[in-house]
């Protein structure tokens, strides 16, 4: 049973080790910036993860305790990691990017970070609240 | 065989952050570089959780925990100045 943990935990930290090492060479090797935006977000999340899965089952199989401490750091990650990378596409949007490089948005507007102050005024004109009786 | 396979993975996140390192230096425009810093931020919570580990202890846990909150307000932070010229409008 030890050596079957002790296989488990050692098998999670070199495959952690491989994702977290293959995630940041995609960051310096991929040529296009939204390619570069996957390596990381997705190989080093799952690296992140692997090195806690590992770290928990050591806590619980050869230190004797059980620590929650992990879990919370791997939903933590696993939620924001998302969030991060969405953020980073909108700025790549926003800088690299201009209205005619860009998919249509659907329907008769485009992208909200391509707004200009004179967007902003046709869509209140066209959205004026109707006047009070 | 655990001491082996975390120096494995030591290595291999050391390396990584090195390369993220790199990128922050070199880095063609700001998403990227947000992007590395993100990722280094992320490097260093493993590493850290390898040193409780390593160290047998739980005291690294409660860092990785801010270092992992830091890291993600620092980069929505970084990237909604960079939108909007402003964190909190």
């Amino acid at each position: 049973m030890e050596n079957l943990f002790e296989l488990l935990v050692a098998a999670f930290l070199v495959i952690a080790g491989i994702f977290g090492i293959v995630g940041s060479f995609g960051l310096i090797k991929l040529n296009d910036p939204m390619s570069r935006l996957h390596a990381p977000t997705k190989a080093t999340t799952l690296g992140v993860g692997g090195v806690l899965l590992a770290s928990m089952l050591h806590a619980a199989a050869f230190e004797k305790y059980f620590s929650y401490h992990e879990l919370m750091i791997t939903l933590f990650l696993f939620l924001t990691a998302p969030i991060t990378a969405n953020f980073i596409a909108k700025v790549h949007i926003h800088r690299q990017e201009t209205r005619d490089t860009m998919p249509e948005a659907g329907g008769d507007d485009h992208w909200a970070t391509h707004d200009t102050p004179e967007d902003e005024e046709r869509r209140h004109a066209s959205h004026t609240p109707p006047a009070e009786e | 065989m655990i001491e082996s396979a975390a120096t494995f993975a030591f290595a291999c996140f050391a390396l990584a952050m090195l390369m993220n390192l790199w990128k922050v230096v070199t880095a063609p425009d700001v998403a990227d570089r947000i992007l590395a810093l993100d990722t280094m931020f992320i490097n260093a919570i493993a590493l850290m959780v390898l040193y409780g580990m390593a160290l047998g202890t739980e005291i690294f846990f409660e860092a990785a925990m801010i270092i992992a909150m830091l890291g993600f307000v620092s980069t929505v932070a970084y990237a909604r100045f960079i939108l909007r010229g402003n964190i909190i409008e």
